[in-house]
């Protein structure tokens, strides 16, 4: 059976389609709900995101490998999107990134085996008066020591636990859901 | 200490100062009801007057924009750059945050003037936090009728939609004509320019684009006078200044100054000085595409025209009195450009910070023209090679040749964002760079001596 997006899905995306004069513009909103509902977008979701707005699937993927923010292949469920840029450099931003990777287990653009976590070495990210930073989802944590990432890292993990304990380890088979203020 | 009254951040620390309620309680909407009694005309007008320029990095008159506007054009769009990524930078995120019924009035007021009525505000993708609050001002100003719904102007029947875009990580879409080919669904790779956005711009319709704090200042012009805007600034330069001060500073923090305030003052009466008991060995002034300034050149006001010509700051140099030549002549010294400064002590590996930056432009680099795409990455591989203490003899000269190379050749300004503070800091701190030389060479003596050794 062909992909198709969800019921609410398609609802998001008729609003979208609508605010623009044509349904190339709507391109990026909904490159971002499909990565809301499957997690990723390997090739059978960059057709179908190709056909719904009319445009070739190569366009689709030339677009989707231009930004940062989609993924072809699949993402922890927290993505740790640490700063190394200037500001949070000259205050230890690397420090926190070797920090977090020796604390995880992984190097930066890994995710970890149990698919809790991937960590990205990110740009500036608009906080440079609090930093080192980092943002996880729709929070940001500022102003950060690795005492304070051990705590955040502590308290992610234990809330990944009880998610997947609460609905089984399948959850993820397709993807992890709205982000957090992904409303479009 | 120099302070100003806040017009950008005034509802900056007021509990809720994000819903429509606290913020039409604080006298906002009023603006946009006597905007409505004005012709756009002469509104345009009063932008003019108050020598509003655009906050986002190159600080053009934002009323002579407008001004380029057709005047037969049909359809016009308003775009506001919410896609706030220079390094340094962290003014906007804040502003959204704070205070986004501050913007949408703003857009109203910049719509009603230029005979808009679709909007759009295009939002960097890493901000979900800040995307929903505007998402959810938007909502509000159409429930309480602000948008969708038909207002009586002065020249006509006046309706605004406003539309949030997100981004999805990409440093070049906060150049205006990349952001224009994002929000039409396609890569963000910048455009040749003429034709210019407000002739040919999104969906080759006359635009304008405009960054968050430029237009969160259209209130009060509306309300006080251009006139009066003009003259809390500095020269050219109306309004106020918010700077955002990260790096060795006591208190780093977003704050809204005078327009004419130094350096100096920002550094030590704003921010408290230099922690650790160390000195200052340099700032840049405004976000990480701009000419750093040395220790001695701190008593020039942070405004536009000032870092640009004053004296007491050096022109960037190209090799050792060869003064880089922005085109016609002209000289390159700094930019206020997003206000982002970064301030660094003397104890900092400003090759290391130097190559930090040449890195970030590499990677961000859109890949359409070829000494950009070519050019970023060799200058990141270089200096890194040079802060590792591993430089060729001729290193220095290399990186401001390619440098020299790529500023002004570019489709768009992202290689000359490289370029500038490349050659910027090898004109202001070439004994750090020669000291990283020296030391890889001392490095090698010992090795090219066992050879020679034959134990």
């Amino acid at each position: 059976m062909p992909l198709e997006f969800s019921a609410q899905s398609k609802q998001r995306i008729e609003r979208v389609l609508s605010r623009y004069p044509n349904k190339q513009a709507a391109l990026l909103p909904v490159l971002h709900i499909a990565q809301d509902e499957f997690g990723h977008l390997p090739d059978p979701v960059v057709e179908l995101v190709a056909k719904t707005v009319d445009v070739s699937p190569a366009h689709v993927f030339g677009v989707v490998t231009f930004y940062t923010m989609f993924h072809r292949a699949r993402h922890g469920r927290n993505e740790l999107m640490v700063c190394t840029n200037i500001s949070c450099m000259l205050r230890g931003g690397y420090e926190i990134l070797h920090h977090i990777e020796q604390k995880l287990g992984v190097k930066a653009g890994q995710t970890t085996p149990d698919g809790a976590f991937t960590l990205v070495e990110e740009e500036c990210l608009a906080a440079c008066a609090n930093a080192p930073m980092m943002i996880c989802g729709q929070d940001y944590f500022l102003d950060l020591t690795p005492q304070k990432v051990d705590t955040i890292l502590d308290d992610l993990r234990r809330r990944w636990r009880e998610e997947q304990k609460m609905s089984g380890a399948q959850s993820t088979l397709h993807g992890v859901g709205p982000a957090p203020g992904a409303k479009v | 200490m120099a302070t100003v009254e806040k017009i950008v951040t005034k509802n900056f620390g007021v509990a809720d100062s994000h819903k429509l309620s606290v913020y039409n309680q604080r006298g906002g909407g009023q603006a946009f009801r006597k905007a409505l009694t004005l012709q756009p005309a002469a509104l345009v007008d009063e932008v003019k007057k108050s020598n509003l320029r655009g906050r986002g990095g190159a600080g053009f008159p934002t009323g002579m924009k407008w001004s380029f506007i057709p005047k037969e054009a049909k359809t016009v769009y308003l775009v506001v750059n919410a896609d706030e990524s220079e390094p340094g930078t962290c003014k906007d995120r804040e502003l959204l945050a704070y205070d986004p019924h501050l913007l949408i009035e703003g857009m109203l007021i910049a719509s009603y003037a230029l005979g808009c009525k679709h909007a759009y505000i295009y939002i960097r993708g890493e901000m979900m936090r800040e995307a929903r609050i505007v998402e959810d001002a938007i909502d509000e100003a159409y429930a309480a009728g602000l948008l969708g719904k038909d207002h009586f102007g002065a020249s006509g029947p006046f309706k605004l939609d406003i539309t949030l875009h997100r981004g999805a990580g990409a440093y070049i879409c906060g150049e205006e004509t990349g952001l224009l080919n994002s929000l039409e669904g396609k890569r963000g790779w910048p455009r040749l320019k003429p034709p210019f956005p407000a002739v040919r711009g999104l969906f080759n319709a006359p635009t304008v684009v405009n960054n968050v704090e430029t237009l969160m200042n259209l209130p009060d012009i509306v309300t006080r006078g251009g006139e009066w805007f003009a003259g809390i600034g500095m020269g050219k330069s109306g309004g106020t200044r918010i700077v955002c001060v990260s790096g060795h500073v006591v208190k780093p923090g977003v704050y809204e100054l005078p327009m004419g305030i130094s350096s100096r003052a920002l550094i030590y009466d704003v921010c408290g000085g230099i922690p650790n008991g160390r000195t200052l060995k340099g700032l840049i002034p405004g976000g990480s595409s701009m000419p750093p300034l040395d220790a001695s050149e701190i008593d020039v006001p942070i405004e536009f025209d000032a870092l640009m010509t004053d004296v007491r700051i050096k022109d960037v140099e190209v090799r050792p009195g060869v003064p880089f030549d922005l085109g016609g002549g002209r000289k390159l010294k700094t930019m206020a450009g997003s206000g982002g400064v970064v301030v660094f002590d003397d104890k900092t590996d400003v090759v290391a910070l130097c190559a930090r930056i040449m890195e970030f432009y590499a990677h961000e680099s859109c890949g359409q023209c070829t000494p950009c795409r070519e050019g970023s990455g060799w200058l990141a591989r270089v200096c890194r090679r040079v802060a590792r203490g591993e430089g060729e003899p001729g290193d220095i000269d290399l990186m401001a040749n390619v440098a020299n190379g790529i500023g002004g050749n570019t489709i768009c300004a992202l290689g000359d964002a490289a370029a500038w503070p490349m050659l910027g800091f090898i004109t202001k701190f070439r004994a750090d760079f020669e000291a990283k030389l020296a030391q890889a060479q001392k490095a090698r003596r010992p090795a090219a001596a066992a050879v020679g050794a034959n134990p």
